[in-house]
């Protein structure tokens, strides 16, 4: 881990499926990169979009999102309105010179340990490729709001 | 954590590092995590942190309970497994000690950092930050308590099979009622269909079918056959589920059971579904002689009457008029407080493996064909016979393992193909002495008896080659061949090539899950493998439970298994329904969602956004309330309101947005040794 950068990403998980398969690909002894730290919601429509702009702004490199696959959510279908949040978020994000694809949303049943840890793994190598983002040193640095021009990642 | 006159107070914290044996402490600095723990998040209010052995053991529960007390905690945070696991373990610890239950949080350090990376030093520092956010998030915690829910005592059982029958009859003999609910005309399941049961081989029908007919006349069982579940709304203790009565075209009210309406039916239908396609059954019919209950239905697809208008001889014949041909199906709908999923399975189409040449070699048949063949009251009478339906076979091969324990259909064990085949052997050697031959992959003969069984088979002069059969040979194709099938396989024990010719081939074919087992998870909300059975709460520690309160599975439908195993879930299920209802009421987790009045604006953003329908919207106050006892608690609401006006307990925004900060507050790269 000598001199290349490391990224650090946040990951949000549903409590029925994905955080299950979380612990599944624990049980199962599947490995994944340990740049990735998870945080348990209930369900991925908890998500506000807030939540990942904060895990930017605290330093986060990439924010992965996790839920049921279409259709089996525990409740019912809150993971549709997590889909429409995120894809919303990501015109947002490249709107604010962010690169969207610091922002993944992916589907893993509570059985698919190996999936969910396939998808860090990749996520965590796509992460590593865009490089770091530095939000709070980019954005705030010398104390004061950045112009736009300076954080700009992607154009707009 | 604000005190009466809103000053915030600094939280006393205890931090808990578990080794959990090496499980942990193998990979995880613990000591340095309870360390750093101690000295870096003194800040937040951490006032000791401990590592130990197991903290799930009670000597480590009462480490933290007598923590609790001295230190005068208020707040405990547990790193250890998942919360999926020992949540409840350790809030019971804090209550016992006095302390809210809701204000102890886990975090996991087993599953999400020491068995899923290898590098020490990294996977401490992960383990820290995920302490650094519970710590964090835990100081929003306030005290809460749990939702009670009242449960009523009517359970529905869905699937008659031996799983099913059983549960209900359990469940009803405790004098709770249950709905019963079958989509064939008769309960019974795949046991009705089989011959001999293994090991003890006395007939499935001597002992199913007085289960059946007890099923059938309990007072306690509403028995609904040739029905389906069509929606499930609510939760544990108060579902609502509508089921379609498919129209029988038979009034059950003045139905005998005589059978003069199938005798004189003059509509021959192949069976393709109780008699697998080996025998024949009237457009009216039941589908056996012992059929609970014993009303027929009409088969609408073959019925003269509904192809052509013509016919009616049924309604002419029958005695008491009890055939109605203008049945329409109809919609019942009912509360239960409990569900039962006995759903069963489907067998393996053999002809997907084209080597076997199921479906084009005659005298190959599958597992279950060949119960039919042996049963007494099947379409042979119990001879074991060729396609012709004369033909004793002279040599008969066996093969296990036919779409399991393969990669190319299912890799997972049948779990009862070895002692079927073995049964099939035996029954072979006893009705017809023909010469048998069993082609495994390796003999699983696990359970009470079974081994005991197989010497027995052994003694009786099978042979057996391991080794996994390559291909069957129209024995007509080959030069100097005959009209007898050639088995090709390796003989991986004595390392040679054989070709065994046999006149009949019985292949033990694969259990499978339900065509329909993904819908009916999805429509009840509990979830499939990926090998699609119906998952279970825990593998080993609650098996029939599954993710959602109040709906518990049986039988097949978790995974192949054999019969005894199959009613031990079946029983299993029913202990677990009738604690819940001796309990009366049940205890939630109190994650909800509610409205402060004053900040919401009333935009109305949130009211589309619930499934449960528990967003309410007050137009005389142009404000929004959430109805507690429909809310679930998903949090979809709290996460779309613009004014910030709604919170969920246990995953409000300041507790979610305070464990960011926490999580991230611990840099990836390790600092310098």
């Amino acid at each position: 881990m000598s001199g290349e950068f490391e990224p650090l990403i946040i990951g949000f998980t549903c409590n029925w499926c994905s955080y299950r398969a979380a612990d599944m690909a624990g049980t199962a002894r599947f490995k994944y990169p340990p740049n990735i730290r998870l945080l348990r919601l209930m369900c991925s429509g908890r998500l506000d979009p807030t939540f990942v702009l904060k895990a930017f702004r605290e330093g986060a490199d990439g924010v992965l999102i996790t839920g049921c696959h279409p259709g089996e959510c525990h409740y019912i279908e809150q993971n549709y309105k997590a889909l429409r949040r995120v894809l919303l978020l990501k015109r947002l994000l490249g709107s604010m010179g962010l690169n969207p694809e610091r922002v993944k949303l992916v589907w893993a049943s509570a059985a698919e340990g190996g999936r969910l840890a396939r998808e860090i793994s990749s996520f965590v190598e796509h992460v590593r490729a865009l490089g770091p983002l530095g939000w709070p040193q980019r954005a705030m640095a010398n104390g004061r709001y950045a112009a736009r021009e300076e954080i700009e990642e992607v154009p707009a | 954590m604000t005190s009466a006159n809103g000053k915030r107070q600094i939280p006393r914290i205890g931090v808990y590092v578990c080794h959990c044996g090496s499980n942990i402490a193998g990979t995880v600095d613990v000591e340095e995590v309870a360390k750093w723990a101690k000295e870096r998040l003194g800040e937040q209010g951490v006032v000791v942190a401990k590592e130990y052995k197991f903290m799930c053991s009670s000597l480590g529960q009462e480490l933290i309970a007598e923590d609790i007390r001295k230190e005068r905690l208020d707040r405990v945070v547990v790193a250890a497994c998942s919360p999926h696991l020992h949540e409840k373990t350790f809030r019971g610890a804090a209550a016992r000690a006095g302390l809210n239950p809701y204000l102890c949080e886990m975090t996991s350090i087993r599953e999400q950092v020491s068995w899923v990376h290898t590098d020490k030093i990294l996977a401490t520092e992960k383990a820290k930050a995920l302490i650094s956010g519970t710590v964090a998030r835990v100081r929003e915690h306030s005290p809460l308590e749990s939702i009670t829910v009242p449960i009523n005592e009517t359970t529905l059982v869905v699937g008659g099979g031996i799983a099913g029958i059983q549960a209900a009859l359990e469940i009803a003999n405790t004098g709770h009622p249950v709905y019963l609910v079958e989509r064939e005309p008769s309960i019974g399941g795949h046991m009705a269909q089989f011959d001999k049961t293994f090991p003890t081989l006395d007939c499935a029908a001597c002992i199913l079918t007085p289960r059946m007919s007890e099923a059938g006349s309990h007072p306690g069982i509403h028995l609904l056959t040739w029905s389906e579940v069509e929606q499930v709304e609510g939760y544990v203790g108060n579902f609502t589920v509508s089921v379609r009565k498919k129209a029988r075209y038979v009034n059950t009210e003045l139905c005998t059971g005589c059978g003069i309406c199938w005798q004189k039916c003059p509509k021959n239908v192949l069976d393709d579904k109780f008699e697998v396609g080996l025998g024949y059954r009237k457009a009216i019919y039941t589908p056996f002689e012992q059929a609970v209950p014993r009303f027929p239905v009409i088969d609408r697809e073959t019925c003269t009457y509904f192809e052509k208008g013509t016919c009616k001889a049924c309604e002419k014949f029958c005695p008491t008029g009890a055939i109605a041909l203008e049945q329409q199906d109809e919609l019942v709908s009912f509360q239960v407080g409990n569900i039962v999923l006995a759903t069963g399975y489907d067998l393996f189409d053999a002809r997907r493996v084209p080597q076997y040449g199921y479906g084009r070699l005659p005298n190959v048949f599958t597992s279950l064909e060949f119960e039919r063949m042996c049963n007494a009251a099947g379409p042979t009478n119990g001879d074991i016979v060729l396609r012709d339906g004369k033909t004793v076979p002279k040599t008969v091969g066996i093969i296990h393992c036919v779409g399991s324990r393969d990669r190319n259909y299912n890799n997972y064990c049948s779990a009862i193909c070895c002692m079927q085949s073995l049964k099939f052997a035996h029954l072979v050697k006893e009705r017809t002495g023909a010469e048998v031959y069993n082609f495994y992959i390796d003999l699983r003969t696990t359970a009470k008896d079974y081994d005991e069984f197989y010497q027995r088979v052994l003694e009786e002069g099978t042979l057996f080659v391991r080794g996994r059969v390559a291909e069957i040979i129209d024995g007509a194709q080959l030069p100097g061949g005959d009209e007898r099938m050639v088995i090709q396989v390796e003989d991986t024990l004595a390392g040679c090539q054989r070709h065994i010719p046999v006149d009949m081939v019985v292949l033990s074919a694969a259990l499978e899950p339900r065509a329909d087992a993904g819908e009916v998870a999805k429509q009840f909300g509990i979830s499939c493998s990926s090998n699609g059975w119906f998952t279970e709460r825990h593998p080993k520690l609650d098996p029939v439970a599954t993710m959602t309160e109040g709906i518990f599975i049986a039988g097949c439908a978790t995974g192949p298994r054999d019969i005894p195993n199959t009613v031990a879930q079946g029983s299993a299920t029913a202990a677990r329904v009738v604690s819940y209802i001796a309990q009366a009421e049940l205890a939630l987790e109190p994650i909800r969602a509610s409205v402060a009045e004053a900040t919401c604006s009333g935009c109305r953003i949130c009211n589309g956004l619930c499934p449960f329908n528990a967003i309410v919207f007050h137009e005389d106050r142009m404000v929004t309330e959430i109805m507690t006892a429909l809310c679930q608690g998903c949090g979809t609401c709290v996460a779309a309101c613009p004014a910030g006006a709604i919170t969920c307990t246990g995953f409000s925004n300041d507790q979610v947005i305070a464990q960011i900060e926490g999580m991230m507050a611990v840099a990836f790269q390790p600092e310098p040794v």
